[in-house]
C-alpha cells in the first residue's frame, strides 16, 4: 500500500533511505504485533534509519577494551495511520546494543503519517535500552499536506524536536510537475506552522534543476524559500531516475532536459545566495545558520555508527557485544512483507551482514566525508587507519597531490576537504582518489577488499 | 552493385607530370593457418599415386563472387566423390578458419584431391578452393597457374557481380578451360535465363553450355563433374622430366613447421629427395609427401601433374613463399614465371590498449605472423597511443581479418589506426638521397612523409576497379568515381538493366580517405576535404571522451597548422545530491568500478581518454 499522501515512486525524488527503528525484538508479546504491521508500501522507503553514536570510548576499543555494556533495545514501528504496536525488547546481553543513542530519525516516506503515539512508543523503547540524552536530536519527516499545527504539536509532546519538511517548491505549478500533493500555500503554512513548534530546528527541502526551470525561475524561489524558512535548508538537484513518470516525460522530449551548465550556475546562486544570508553551506546539499546542522546526517557523512531498522535499512557498526571488532555493513530485508514476516519468525529483518575491509572503510570514508565543509580530520581517519596517515596516503605524488596542485583539494593540518570548487565536482575527483587509496594501501599489503564471506544472517544473526 | 579490383596494379605518377610510372606491383599471397590438420589419416593405406598417369588428372579450381555458393559446391563435390561422408554437418567445409565460416568468406586456398570413376576410369580430380576476395588475388592468380580449367559460379538470382568479372578474365588471361555453372536455381527469384545470357554477352560462352544446379540441394552436382572430365585438359607435363614443382598454398604447423601445397608441372617427389628453393636457393631433404582429401594423407610419391603436399623442413612460412619453384638439387629448372614477393599495400598502426600488454601483443603477432608471411610488421611508436607496430596487410579485409584472429586466437584487444597506403616519393634534395642512399623511397607511414621541397613527384598505387550496378545508379557512380579521381576504362551494358564498369583508382581513395592531410601538404588540391576530415575527427573525439575537470581542445593539424577546432567544455558540478547512509553500498559499487575504470584510462598529458575512445573516433572514420 501506499501511504496515504506518500511520494509515488514514480516521481523521481523519492529518498532511498530505509527505516530506522531500532533493532526489532526478539521475544515478541502481544498479537498486536502482527495485525497493526504495515501491510506493504510500494515503495521501500517507508522507514528510515535511525541513529546510534558512539560515545567515543566504545567506539574505539583501544580507550576502553570492549563495553560490554552496549545495549539497545527497540521496537518496530509502522507509520500506519492508526495502527501501531510497540514492543520492548528485553535487554539481552548478547545484543549488539549501543551504549547511548545520539539521535533518532524517522524518516522515508511520510512518517508525518503515523500517529504520535507511534513515535513515542518507538522513542521510548529506544530510551529504555540505551541511553538517549534529553537533548538528542530527533527528528520527524513531514510532508506539508500531513503537517498542520496539531499534528506537529502531537509529534513534539511524542518526543520529535526537530522538523524536515518537504517543501519540494515553493511554486504551484512545479509541484504539480513533480506530482506532488501538495500546493506551495500549504506548503509556507506548515513551515510556518513548524517554526513556531520548532523554532531553529525545522529545515525544509528544495529542489532545483526541474525542467523548464530558468535561473530567473530559480533566484526567485531562493528569495522566496530566504523569506520562508528557519535555519536549515537541504538543496537537491533534481535526479531524474529511470522508471519515473518525469523521467519518461524527459526522454520522450515531452520535457526539456535541463542542460549541464544552467544546473551548475543554480547550484552556485544557491550557495552564494544562501552564503549572503549566514547559511553555512556544511554538506553538499545541506545548508545550515546559527549551528543548526543536522546531528543525525553528519554521523553519516563522519563514518559514525548508525543502525537502520525498517525494510531495506543500511547500517554500519561494530558488533562489540559479540567480541567482534570489525566495521559491518548490514541490509535489511527491503519488501515490507517479507520484513515483517522476518521480524516475527526470526526476531529480526536482518538480509545481509559483510565485514568491512580496511580499505572499504576507509573508501567509505572518503566518499562520505568529502561531501562536507569539514573533510576527514586526522584524527577520524586515524581511527578507521591508524597505521596509514592522510599524509602517507594523499600526500605523496599522486593523483591527490594533482588535485591539490588544481585547486580542488586540500590537504592541511585540518584535514583532508574539497576546496569551494572541488565540492561541485566530487564526484569527478573520487574516482581518482579511491584508485590511489587502493594502490596505496596495495602496496601496504592490506587485506584486500570484500574479505569475509557476505552471508545471509540466520536465525543465530543479530538482527538489526 | 558491388566492386572488385583487379590484380592490375601500378604506381601512378601524382605529381606534376604522369611520368614513366608503370612498375608492376603485386598482390602476394597470403598465408594464415592454424587451422589444425588431424593427423588421422597417417593410419591409412597409402595410395600408389602411379596408377593416376597424367591422362587422368584434372586439376581445377571454383571462382566466384562471394556467397554465390563456391564453397556449398566443394561440399557437394567431395561428397559425391567420397572424400567426405555426407552428413548435414558439411558446411564450407574446406573454410576451416573461424573467422572464415563466421563471415562467409574463404581466406585461404585449400585443396582436396577427389577420386571418381567415370565411364570406367579411375581419375584423380584435384580441386582447388581460392579465397573469393580481391585482397587475395594473387592467391587466386598462383592457385589458377595449378589449374588447367575452373568452374566458374554465378548466382541465379543476382547474376554475374564484379568479383565474378574479375575472376573471369584471372582464368581467361590464364588460358583456362571455363564450365559456367549458374548456382542455386532452387531460389525462388533465380533467373538462370537471365544470368545466361548476361554471361553469353559478356564472356562469349554460348548459353547452352552454362550447367543449372542447386549445391545446396544437389541438384546436377555430378554433371558438373563429368564436365569437368569431358571440357578440361589434363595437365601437360611428363614424369620422366626433371622435378618442376610449384608452390601455391603454405600453412604453418607448430609441430612439423611449414606444410607447402605443390602442384608438379615434371618429374616426381618422394620422401628422401633433396631439393632446393628457385627463389631462397635454399636447400631441403622431403620428409613427407601426400595429398590432401582434404585432409593430409602421406603417400609414396607425387608425379608430375598431380597436386598434394611437401613438408621438408622449412621453418618459416616465408621459406615456401607462394608462386616459388622447387626443384631437384642440382638439377635446377626454369622456374615457373608469376612469382612475386609480398608487397603489403594497405598500412595501419597496431598499439595495445593497455601498455602493459606490449610484450603479449608482441608475442601474438609474431605467432600469427608465423602463419601469415603477407603481413609485414615494423615497430612504431605514438605519442597518443604509445608503444606498437606499423603493420603491412594486402588490402582492407585482409586487415580486419587479421585483426580478428588476433581477437579469437589470441584474446587480444587492440586499437588500429586508419589504414593508409603506400607511397613512393622520388627525392630531389641531394641531402635526403645521400640518407636514403636512393633516389626513390616507399613510405609506409604518414609521419615519415617527405616534405614537397625535396621531392621531384610523388607516386601512388592505382587499382583497376570493376563495378557492377543496376543501370539507375550510373550517374551517381560516375560522379563518385570521378570525386575519387578514378580513371574510366571501359562501360558495358550487361543486359537491360545492368551495367559494367571499370576504373583505374587511385588505391588510396578506394582505401580511406586519411592521406587528405598529406595531399595538402604536397598541393592545395585536397585542402577543403581534409578541413572537413579534421572537423569530422574532432567531433567524433568530442563526443567520445568524457568532460573532465578542465577545458579541453580538440585540434586536427596539418604539420603545424590546425585546420579545425572544437572544445571539450569542463565539468562545472559534478556531484550526486543525495548521500545518506542508506545508498552508500551502491554507490561505493558504481565508485569502485570507476576508480578501476583509471586503471584503463589513457593519459596523454593531463588528459584522461577512455581506453576505446582511439578505436570508436577509428572505427567510425572506417564505416564512412
Amino acid at each position: 500500500m501506499h501511504w496515504p499522501g506518500d511520494a509515488p515512486p514514480g516521481n523521481g525524488v523519492a529518498r532511498d533511505e530505509g527505516m530506522a527503528v531500532p533493532h526489532t525484538p526478539r521475544a515478541r508479546s502481544g498479537p498486536t504485533a502482527a495485525s497493526a504491521a504495515p501491510t506493504a508500501t510500494s515503495t521501500r522507503t517507508w522507514c528510515r534509519r535511525w541513529t546510534r553514536r558512539p560515545c567515543a570510548p566504545a567506539w574505539c576499543g583501544r580507550h576502553r577494551p570492549c563495553s560490554a555494556s552496549a545495549r539497545c533495545t527497540g521496537a518496530c514501528a509502522g507509520w500506519a495511520q492508526g495502527g501501531c504496536w510497540a514492543l520492548p525488547c528485553p535487554p539481552a546481553a548478547s545484543h549488539p546494543l549501543p551504549h547511548s543513542v545520539t539521535s533518532v530519525f524517522f524518516g522515508g516516506g511520510t512518517p508525518s503519517l503515523a500517529s504520535p503515539g507511534t513515535v513515542a512508543a518507538v522513542l521510548e523503547a529506544v530510551a529504555g535500552a540505551a541511553h538517549l540524552p534529553a537533548g538528542a536530536e530527533v527528528t520527524l519527516e513531514a510532508n506539508p499536506s500531513s503537517a498542520s499545527a496539531s499534528v506537529l504539536d502531537g509529534f513534539r509532546a511524542a518526543g520529535v524536536n526537530r522538523l524536515s519538511i518537504g517543501v519540494q517548491s515553493l511554486d504551484d505549478a512545479e509541484l504539480r510537475m513533480l506530482g506532488r500533493e501538495h500546493t506551495a500555500a500549504e506548503a509556507r503554512k506548515a513551515v510556518e506552522a513548524a517554526r513556531g513548534l520548532f523554532p531553529g530546528r525545522t529545515s525544509i527541502d528544495l529542489l532545483f534543476g526541474l525542467p523548464g526551470q530558468s535561473r530567473d525561475a530559480w533566484a526567485q524561489r531562493l528569495e522566496a524559500t530566504l523569506r520562508l524558512c528557519d535555519d536549515h535548508i537541504s538543496l537537491y538537484q533534481l535526479t531524474l531516475e529511470r522508471g519515473t513518470a518525469l523521467a519518461a516525460q524527459v526522454r520522450a522530449g515531452a520535457l526539456p532536459a535541463p542542460p549541464q551548465d544552467l544546473l551548475a550556475d543554480m547550484y552556485h546562486t544557491a550557495r552564494n545566495v544562501l552564503g549572503a544570508a549566514g547559511f553555512r553551506h556544511y554538506e553538499v546539499s545541506n545548508f545550515a545558520r546559527k549551528g543548526a546542522l543536522s546531528t543525525h546526517n553528519l554521523s553519516y557523512w563522519r563514518a559514525e555508527q548508525y543502525i537502520g531498522v525498517g525494510p531495506g535499512a543500511h547500517g554500519r557498526f561494530v558488533l562489540r557485544a559479540e567480541g567482534g571488532c570489525s566495521r559491518e555493513a548490514r541490509v535489511q530485508t527491503p519488501e515490507p512483507v517479507a520484513w515483517m514476516r522476518e521480524v516475527q519468525s526470526q526476531g529480526h529483518g536482518t538480509r545481509s551482514r559483510a565485514v568491512l575491509s580496511p580499505l572499504e572503510q576507509l573508501e567509505e570514508l572518503l566518499t562520505l566525508g568529502l561531501r562536507t565543509d569539514e573533510g576527514i580530520t586526522h584524527e577520524r581517519w586515524g581511527h578507521f587507519s591508524p597505521q596509514l596517515n592522510l599524509q602517507a596516503v594523499f600526500g605523496e605524488p599522486g593523483e591527490a597531490r594533482a588535485l591539490q596542485q588544481e585547486g580542488w583539494l586540500v590537504l592541511d593540518s585540518g584535514g583532508l576537504r574539497c576546496t569551494w570548487a572541488g565540492l561541485a565536482v566530487l564526484d569527478s575527483l573520487l574516482p581518482a582518489l579511491l584508485w590511489q587509496l587502493q594502490r596505496v594501501l596495495g602496496a601496504a599489503r592490506c587485506p584486500p577488499r570484500g574479505a569475509p564471506a557476505e552471508e545471509r544472517a540466520g536465525g543465530g544473526a543479530r538482527g538489526l | 552493385m558491388a566492386l572488385a579490383g583487379r590484380a592490375a596494379l601500378r604506381w601512378g605518377a601524382r605529381l606534376p607530370s604522369p611520368g614513366p610510372a608503370a612498375a608492376p606491383l603485386c598482390r602476394p599471397a597470403w598465408l594464415p593457418a592454424a587451422c589444425g590438420r588431424p593427423y588421422s589419416s597417417r593410419g591409412k593405406e597409402e595410395i600408389d599415386m602411379s596408377t593416376y598417369p597424367v591422362e587422368s588428372i584434372r586439376n581445377f579450381s571454383i571462382i566466384a563472387h562471394v556467397d554465390h555458393g563456391k564453397s556449398t559446391l566443394a561440399d557437394r563435390l567431395l561428397e559425391i566423390t567420397g572424400t567426405i561422408s555426407k552428413t548435414d554437418h558439411n558446411k564450407q567445409v574446406l573454410d576451416k578458419l573461424q573467422v572464415e565460416r563466421e563471415r562467409g568468406i574463404t581466406v585461404k586456398a585449400q585443396s582436396a584431391s577427389l577420386f571418381y570413376n567415370h565411364e570406367g576410369i579411375n581419375y584423380l580430380l584435384s580441386l582447388i578452393d581460392t579465397p573469393g576476395h580481391v585482397d587475395f588475388s594473387y592467391e587466386v592468380s598462383r592457385s589458377l597457374s595449378a589449374c588447367q580449367g575452373v568452374i566458374l559460379v554465378v548466382d541465379a538470382n543476382e547474376g554475374i557481380q564484379a568479383q565474378t568479372v574479375a575472376n573471369f578474365y584471372l582464368a581467361f588471361e590464364a588460358q583456362l578451360s571455363i564450365i559456367p555453372v549458374i548456382n542455386k536455381i532452387d531460389l525462388k527469384n533465380a533467373d538462370p535465363e537471365r544470368v545466361e545470357k548476361q554471361i553469353e554477352k559478356l564472356f562469349d560462352i554460348p548459353t547452352d553450355e552454362c550447367i543449372r544446379i542447386s549445391a545446396k540441394q544437389g541438384t546436377n552436382v555430378e554433371k558438373v563433374l563429368q564436365k569437368v572430365i569431358e571440357k578440361i585438359p589434363p595437365p601437360q607435363c611428363n614424369t620422366a622430366d626433371p622435378l618442376k614443382a610449384l608452390v601455391f598454398d603454405s600453412t604453418f604447423d607448430h609441430y612439423r613447421g611449414v606444410v607447402a601445397n605443390i602442384a608438379l608441372f615434371g618429374g616426381e617427389i618422394a620422401k628422401g629427395h633433396k631439393i632446393v628453393s628457385a627463389h631462397t636457393k635454399k636447400r631441403y631433404e622431403v620428409n613427407e609427401v601426400g595429398i590432401l582429401t582434404p585432409n593430409e594423407q602421406p603417400t609414396h610419391k607425387l608425379y608430375a601433374g598431380q597436386v598434394g603436399y611437401l613438408i621438408a623442413g622449412m621453418k618459416e612460412v616465408t621459406e615456401a613463399q607462394i608462386g616459388d619453384t622447387l626443384f631437384l638439387y642440382k638439377q635446377p629448372v626454369e622456374p615457373l614465371p608469376g612469382f612475386k614477393s609480398v608487397k603489403p599495400m594497405v598500412f595501419a598502426g597496431m598499439y595495445p590498449v593497455d601498455q602493459t600488454e606490449y610484450n603479449n601483443l608482441k608475442s601474438a603477432l609474431e605467432r600469427l605472423t608465423l602463419n601469415d608471411s603477407s603481413v609485414t610488421v615494423h615497430r612504431d611508436s605514438s605519442l597518443a597511443l604509445g608503444a606498437g607496430w606499423r603493420l603491412g596487410f594486402l588490402g582492407l579485409l585482409h586487415m580486419e581479418v587479421f585483426n580478428q584472429r588476433l581477437e579469437q586466437e589470441y584474446n587480444m584487444s587492440v586499437i588500429l589506426t586508419a589504414p593508409t597506403v603506400p607511397y613512393k616519393a622520388v627525392l630531389s634534395s641531394a641531402k635526403l638521397i645521400k640518407e636514403y642512399g636512393k633516389d626513390q623511397i616507399t613510405i609506409i607511414n604518414p609521419a615519415q612523409f617527405p616534405d614537397k621541397l625535396s621531392v621531384s613527384e610523388y607516386l601512388e598505387p592505382i587499382v583497376l576497379g570493376t563495378i557492377v550496378t543496376p543501370h539507375e545508379y550510373i550517374g551517381k557512380i560516375i560522379t563518385l568515381c570521378q570525386d575519387r579521381r578514378a580513371v574510366q576504362k571501359d562501360l558495358l551494358y550487361i543486359d537491360e538493366n545492368r551495367v559494367m564498369l571499370k576504373y583505374l583508382f587511385p588505391l588510396n581513395e578506394i582505401v580511406v580517405d586519411f592521406y587528405d592531410a598529406l595531399k595538402s601538404l604536397s598541393s592545395g588540391y585536397a585542402r577543403d576535404k581534409a578541413y572537413a576530415a579534421g572537423k569530422l575527427l574532432c567531433e567524433h573525439l568530442k563526443e567520445t571522451i568524457p568532460r573532465q575537470l578542465f577545458e579541453i581542445a580538440i585540434q586536427a593539424a596539418i604539420g603545424k597548422k590546425i585546420i579545425a577546432r572544437e572544445t571539450l567544455k569542463p565539468y562545472r558540478k559534478n556531484v550526486v545530491a543525495k548521500c545518506y547512509g542508506g545508498d552508500i553500498t551502491r554507490r561505493m559499487k558504481l565508485l569502485r568500478r570507476q576508480a578501476e575504470g583509471k586503471r584503463l584510462m589513457r593519459k596523454i598529458g593531463n588528459v584522461e581518454v577512455p581506453r576505446d575512445a582511439f578505436i570508436r573516433v577509428l572505427k567510425r572514420e572506417t564505416d564512412k
